[in-house]
């Protein structure tokens, strides 16, 4: 496919040459040239483990390469830390949050901010740019009350607010709501047409084909093609990822629901702090065989929800929760494991798996039956066992049961945690935004792991973002909004309208809505 | 060429032992430097300095009593560190094992029988519990740091162990020196080792080492109490309890201690001094960081810092040195340690001036 070629006197905004870099176990970049032209939004796309994040923290100074060069605007330059990077004019989203937990937003983006500015004026342009680019966050928040969504909210203002001749965005989007994606992306090309430029990973090809005007596509650390992605399909550009076709999933739709498994009966729970969500009044039920969706804006509540059917949230009424009609709102998450409850958080790093344990320990923090404890001892040959099959099983790449969780891909990492907890066959499966940051190939496989548990005789609540994710596998949709919890739509009468307005609260204009479609469709 | 730091794929088991020994060198030619300031000729005083303290069956008695209780205690206080529970009440809590143990061995030490020794074991190990538990109690309940109380209570247990050696426990035959009456030869460690001090008080340490390795390498129990400590979030998320890792971590060590100090009075002492403990409970805390909270580390870690001990009261007496140069090298040793620690989990690699390293580099 011929590319605009590009005119040698132009000068490039960012220009990387033969750029390098090997850890122990891969060659996360091997020989990889990329030119960015200032006002070009360029897109870089790859699998799990293609070395994106790698090659985006090399620009960043976070990284140093084995070898390779990189220019700015045409001068060769050493970019030996973020400060640095941040000195030339280079913004960076991370894919792995780096904020401080323990500050607030506004601090968090004080410390940040080239020039020293008292936090009130800080607060002030927060909530300037965060209402001008339809990103709300309260600036006096702390971090550690903020769910994934959010502080990719911060993260994005962070970025924004500094200004940048380059802003590197590795997976901004992988918790946005698509109306907030939306909103991104005309500020993403109103900043490229005042001559910013843009580095832009996902792995949503729709994204990349409605916002990038060429894309780099990375496979094994090496460049495997640079294309224009408006004018190639979304099959053309995957085969060019993965190097195969992707797989539809079989979802197998007529799987009968069976008896209830999971039931919630009013539930309403207080906001533990000041910035949390109230839970109100809300009643559930799934019965095997089904998947329902929660569908919401980050931060309406879905956190609360999840740590009350996790078990991280106990209450003194058992009967709150039933678990195949056992009453166990009072249990903690150990003894709902033992009953059939698994869940998967939605903060991998932060409480899914711990960075600096090898994999097979990290299988063992959900995986603690008589299987890999036996006498209170470790049965250590069964725990490195299950941790190779997880790792089998869900293409897990880059890593080997004793490898570090740390040291995975983002995608990789969620790959384990989902399959840790689907191989453990739980009757009860809760799960937080299940494909966060993996590769086509994988959600797929993930999400038809979630099918196939479904398929036989699960009960699975998934919370996400992510619509087109919800209709694929869910038999059901409720939204979450402010804490409270609509009632669900089957299958069939799934509205994308109905649920943008539900997600917004407005409940009884959305009912009405899906009760007009219906009459109509009738 | 510039040097500098890089992260390894998987920590290097060779640098985790290699690491105490580059410590140990270290201090060494320090130690050499600061006996040549001294006017001392250094590679023989630093001779004098480490084997004098070995040359006889008697001296390796003494090293061994006194590496007991500082295993004892730091393999207690591993427990608890590793779940992020930072007990430094060991001191106050060996002090309420003195005063626990020594009560049994004053009221029933005269007439009883063989039975008054395992009974004072016992009973400084639910002293020292005590004395752990309401730090842990503190911590449960209001949040309150573990790292003050505890402190705190060393200085209580010293006065109350003051009080009562000044008061009602002062030998009444014992010229009015501030001590406790002899205690009787049922509520003594019998002597391993003829011809030294070194008793059965070594035997709980040992046991306790192998306790400590079950405990933190191979039980579940063990794990949820590492998860604890380093990662709040994933702990709760799989249901391992904080508080039950306060509680164990306090009471862990709160035993060890206790159980200690019975074994001062019981042993080498054979009275009880309001000056019971020379700071063991402090000093195992140098030892379970020095043996990086490992039972089979801090076996011989205790064992160094127990051969500094002597080796300060060797200096004061056959170079001349202040023996406060124990506290010294313990110091530097610790330094160099931590620093060679680094190594573990990182490794050095040579670049090219230009910064941006071209080509091969030299790995360490
Ligand atoms: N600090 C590290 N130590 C060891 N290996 C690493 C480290 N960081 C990355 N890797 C490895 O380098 C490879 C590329 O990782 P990278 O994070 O760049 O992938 P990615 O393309 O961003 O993937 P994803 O889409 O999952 O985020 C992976 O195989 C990963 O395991
Ligand atoms: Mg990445």
């Amino acid at each position: 496919m011929p590319l605009p070629e590009t005119d040698p006197g132009r000068q490039f905004r960012l220009e990387l040459r033969g750029i390098s870099k090997s850890y122990p176990a891969v060659r996360a970049n091997d020989r990889i040239d990329l030119t960015v032209a200032p006002g070009e939004i360029h897109a870089v796309v790859g699998e799990n483990g293609a070395g994106k994040s790698t090659l985006m923290k090399i620009i960043y100074g976070m990284v140093r390469p084995d070898a390779g060069d990189v220019l700015w605007n045409g001068r060769e330059t050493q970019i030996s830390s973020p400060a640095e990077a941040q000195r030339l004019g280079i913004g960076m989203v991370f894919q792995h949050f780096a904020l401080f937990d323990t500050l607030t937003v506004a601090e968090n983006i004080a410390l940040a901010l080239p020039e020293k500015l008292p936090l009130k004026a800080v607060a002030a342009r927060i909530v300037e740019v965060a209402s001008r680019y339809g990103l709300p966050v309260d600036p006096g928040r702390h971090i550690y009350t903020m769910s994934v969504g959010e502080r990719q909210r911060v993260e994005i203002i962070r970025s924004l607010l500094q200004k940048p001749g380059l802003l590197i965005m590795d997976e901004p989007t992988s918790v946005l709501t698509p109306q907030a994606v939306d909103t991104l992306f005309v500020t993403l090309r109103e900043l490229a047409a005042d001559g910013c430029s843009i580095l832009y990973i996902s792995h949503k090809l729709d994204e990349i084909r409605a916002l990038c005007e060429r894309a780099t596509i990375l496979r094994g650390g090496k460049v495997t093609g640079v294309c224009d992605p408006r004018r190639e399909s979304s099959n053309a550009m995957a085969r060019m990822m993965i190097g195969a076709d992707i797989q539809a999933i079989s979802s197998a739709r007529t799987v009968s629901a069976g008896s209830e498994r999971l039931a919630i009966h009013n539930l309403s729970l207080p906001a533990s702090d000041p910035f949390g969500t109230t839970l109100s009044d809300i009643s559930l039920s799934i019965r095997g065989g089904e998947v329902l969706g929660i569908a919401g804006v980050s931060g309406n509540g879905q956190q609360e929800l999840l740590a009350a059917l996790s078990g991280e949230t106990m209450f003194a009424d058992p009967q709150v929760i039933t678990i195949d009609g056992k009453p166990a709102a009072n249990l903690d998450p150990r003894q709902r494991r033992a009953i059939g409850l698994s869940s998967v958080p939605e903060d991998r790093l932060g409480r899914g798996a711990i960075p600096s344990l090898p994999l097979s320990e990290n299988a063992l923090l959900t995986n603690g039956g008589p299987d890999s404890v036996r006498g209170g001892f470790i049965r250590l040959d069964k725990v490195k066992a299950f941790a190779e099959r997880c790792i089998a099983e869900f293409g897990v790449r880059g890593g080997t049961a004793d490898s570090p969780a740390g040291s995975l891909s983002g995608g990789n990492l969620q790959k384990f945690i989902v399959g840790r907890e689907i191989l453990q066959a739980p009757g009860v499966l809760v799960v937080a935004q299940p494909t966060w940051g993996v590769d086509i190939g994988a959600a797929i496989a993930i999400r038809q792991a979630i099918l196939d548990l479904r398929a036989k005789g699960a009960a699975v609540l998934v919370i996400s973002e992510e619509l087109d994710e919800l209709f694929e596998i869910a038999d059901r949709i409720a939204v979450i909004a402010s804490g409270r919890l609509s009632p669900s739509v089957p299958r069939g009468r799934f509205d994308r309208d109905a649920i943008g307005l539900a997600m917004s609260g407005q409940f009884a204009a959305a009912s009405n809505r899906s009760e007009a479609s219906r009459v109509h469709s009738v | 060429m510039s040097i500098r730091f890089e992260l390894r794929a998987q920590p290097s088991r060779t640098m985790v032992w290699l690491s105490p020994i580059i410590a140990i060198t270290l201090t060494c030619c320090v130690a050499m430097v600061i006996f040549a300031l001294a006017g001392l000729e250094p590679v023989s005083a630093l001779a004098t300095f480490i084997f004098s303290p070995l040359a006889d069956l008697y001296s390796v008695g003494e090293l061994l009593i006194k590496a007991a209780p500082l295993v004892l205690i730091a393999v207690g206080l591993a427990v608890g560190f590793r779940a992020g529970v930072w007990n430094v009440g060991g001191e106050g809590q060996l002090i309420l094992g003195v005063i626990f143990g020594g009560f049994i061995a004053l009221t029933f030490g005269p007439t009883g029988g063989v039975w008054v020794l395992p009974v004072m074991v016992v009973g400084g190990a639910i002293g020292g519990a005590i004395w752990a538990g309401i730090p842990a109690f503190l911590r449960t309940h209001f949040n309150a740091s573990e790292i003050l109380t505890s402190l705190m209570l060393n200085y209580v247990a010293q006065l109350w162990l003051s009080y009562l050696i000044f008061g009602p426990w002062r030998d009444p035959a014992g010229f009015n020196f501030p001590q406790s009456a002899p205690l009787a030869p049922s509520a003594l460690f019998p002597t391993l080792i003829d011809g030294t001090r070194a008793n059965a008080s070594i035997l709980i340490a040992l046991v306790a080492v192998g306790l400590g390795w079950a405990l933190m390498s191979k039980s579940f129990v063990g794990f949820q109490l590492k998860v604890t400590g380093l990662s709040e979030g994933a702990a709760k998320y799989a249901g391992f309890s904080a508080k039950r890792a306060v509680w164990i971590g306090m009471l862990a060590g709160g035993v060890a201690a206790g159980i200690a100090g019975v074994g001062e009075i019981a042993g080498p002492l054979g009275q009880i001094f309001p000056t019971a403990s020379p700071g063991y409970g402090y000093a195992a805390i140098i030892v379970a960081f020095l043996g990086r909270l490992n039972p089979i580390g801090i076996l011989f870690s205790g064992l160094l810092m127990s051969l500094l001990y002597l080796s300060g009261d060797v200096a004061q007496m056959s170079l001349g040195l202040p023996s406060s140069i124990t506290g010294l090298f313990q110091g530097t040793l610790l330094f160099f340690l931590l620093t060679a620690d680094v190594l573990i989990h990182y490794r050095l690699r040579a670049t090219s001036a230009a910064g941006a390293p071209k080509g091969a580099a030299n790995g360490l």
